[in-house]
């Protein structure tokens, strides 16, 4: 684990407005031996809506936890807005549903205030801006009228939307969601990815990983191929390519050859947690 | 009928008299007085203190905490030639080098967590029972250890219990929020760039404090009850952490009261009478709260 400072120590993070929101370069996480991450490039740009897909243990989650600064890189760098990820606190994580005790005594409001903390510092108690925040917040993700329920109750969509709510009560600029869509019905799915569309306007950026490359086709910019190397990140066209994903997926892949000439491909091991 | 009529307000007098006398007779003790609100004082900070025990699942952790601390009691009494003053000192001493030790070998992955705390718990108990025992009068020390002894609480143990209680409670009034994400999601605190590792160690150091706070009036074994029963109690009745550390305090001070007075009139051990009065309640309300909807609880 890295050494945690808090914010006052860093009271400026600086942010370079013509840097990529995400620059890493040459990132490497080896763990216990062995390598989970290996030799990562690439870049984002503010507002982009990226999906990551590859096999279990392609080390998404992984991934995820170093560009937001909670694992450290064995080697490389990640650069959020020019600037390492240290001290910014505008870099939201929202896990997977698995991974959360949703028995915690907390209210829905209560967990979209839990991501200002930040903002609200040491020693000092939520003001009217801080609940008119959350409030906006849950308004933005239709939650507004369930922000008294505990959070055990929700339904899984209401659970995911109630953790972007905090992500968009964070203020933040980059968005990390681990397998939201996962078991999902199809109408929660879709709630969850127009509001992907929505953050794009506010030029908040989002990378999301999936098991689902038809969604992943079809509602993100650029595909993120990933199996502990990065295969190929571009357009979904370029990148999910019965090629590119028989690379990552090796004997997990089933491709499917279609009567129109396309490929799809059957991900025949998921739908369970990613290991950690 | 007439005489009646008049001779009814007196019984009930007489009975009145006579159930005032019952709650006030134990309290012409001052040593009573005292037990009294050292056991209200412990049964309120136990119970704060243990919603997060019970949120984090670290109840084997409390328990282990509790028992380790009996070697450095046990090596203050023989330093000390017997004397009791400085024992909540060492005690203190012991839970927190315990506490951060158990904190930074659970963090090294060869062993599972509860596997090394139950290899130091055992072992720390052993040692400290091995030192008492060579003490002549050892079975009633131990027993006073063990199981608490409330009616021997001085005005000087009084003001440390009272002190270190609010110093407690404050610190965790005042890290609320952030104990919360802690707990919570502990990759969110990451994120936030909180001090996790400070916050963590700030956890256990009041642990610490707790389990010395409460050694004299419930004992070293009994710890872990006035720990979790009450925070678990307050679990199945509501569902805002603030709310649950309300009720989870009220419980601990009711069965502490309780429990003195079950001691006072049927001569039993006090921190049995505690916890026994704590778990009563837990039951009660296990059986008697409708599916997991709380009372407190908004729908």
């Amino acid at each position: 684990m890295t050494p945690k400072v808090h914010r006052s120590l860093y009271p400026h993070v600086p942010h370079d407005p013509d840097a990529p929101i995400l620059e890493v370069h040459k990132l490497t996480f080896r763990y216990n031996g062995h390598f989970a991450l290996e030799d990562i490039s690439f870049h984002l740009h503010a507002g982009e809506r990226v999906a990551v897909v590859g096999p279990n243990g392609a080390g998404k989650s992984t991934l995820f936890k170093v560009v937001s600064g909670v694992l450290p890189p064995s080697s490389g760098e990640v650069k959020i807005s020019g600037f390492g990820p240290r001290g910014h606190i505008c870099i939201a994580y929202v896990p997977q549903r698995s991974q959360v005790d949703w028995r915690f005594p907390a209210s829905v409001a209560d967990v979209v205030m839990m991501g200002r903390i930040g903002q609200i510092g040491f020693f000092r108690w939520p003001r009217r801006k801080d609940w008119d925040t959350v409030h906006d917040a849950l308004e933005a993700v239709d939650m507004d009228a369930l922000a008294n329920r505990q959070i055990g109750e929700l339904s899984g969509g209401q659970q995911q939307r109630t953790f972007l709510a905090r992500a968009l009560a964070q203020e933040a600029e980059l968005v990390l969601m681990d397998e939201p869509l996962n078991g999902l019905d199809t109408p929660s799915q879709e709630a969850i990815l127009s509001l992907l569309e929505k953050l794009r306007q506010q030029k908040i950026t989002v990378m999301v990983a999936t098991h689902d490359l038809g969604q992943a086709a079809s509602h993100f910019d650029r595909v993120m191929l990933l199996n502990r190397r990065l295969i190929r990140f571009g357009s979904p066209h370029e990148v999910l390519s019965s090629q590119n994903l028989l690379k990552a997926y090796g004997g997990h892949a089933q491709l499917i050859q279609g009567e129109d000439g396309t490929t799809t491909l059957a991900d025949t091991c998921c739908d369970g947690e990613e290991d950690e | 009928m007439g005489p009646r009529l008049w001779l009814t307000p007196a019984v009930t007098g007489r009975k009145m008299n006579n159930l005032i006398n019952i709650f006030l007779q134990p309290f012409s003790y001052a040593f009573m007085v005292r037990g009294l609100a050292a056991s209200v004082i412990v049964g309120v900070v136990c119970a704060v203190v243990g919603v997060y025990v019970v949120l984090r699942g670290m109840a084997f952790f409390g328990d282990a905490l509790a028992h380790a601390v009996l070697p450095g009691v046990a090596l203050g009494y023989l330093l000390s030639g017997g004397s009791r003053e400085t024992l909540f000192w060492w005690a203190l001493g012991a839970a927190i080098l315990v506490a951060l030790a158990v904190g930074r070998v659970s963090k090294r992955s060869e062993i599972r967590e509860d596997t090394a705390i139950g290899i130091l718990f055992a072992s720390m108990f052993a040692l400290g029972i091995a030192l008492i025992s060579t003490v002549r009068s050892y079975t009633v020390d131990l027993s006073h250890f063990l199981f608490g002894d409330v009616l021997g609480v001085s005005t000087y143990d009084l003001v440390l219990t009272a002190a270190f209680g609010s110093v407690i409670l404050l610190v965790i009034f005042f890290f609320y929020k952030e104990f919360m994400v802690l707990s919570f999601d502990p990759v969110l605190s990451a994120t936030l760039r909180l001090p996790s590792g400070l916050l963590n160690n700030l956890l256990f150091i009041l642990m610490a404090m707790t389990v010395s706070v409460a050694m004299q009036t419930v004992g070293v074994a009994l710890m872990v009850a006035m720990l979790v029963t009450p925070a678990a109690t307050a679990s199945l009745l509501t569902h805002r952490l603030w709310q649950g550390m309300i009720v989870s305090a009220a419980i601990g001070a009711i069965s502490a009261v309780t429990g003195l007075y079950l001691s006072y009139y049927f001569n039993i051990v006090s921190g049995s009478a505690i916890v026994l009065t704590a778990t009563i309640i837990f039951l009660l309300v296990f059986i008697l709260h409708p599916h997991r909807e709380g009372l407190l609880k908004r729908r």
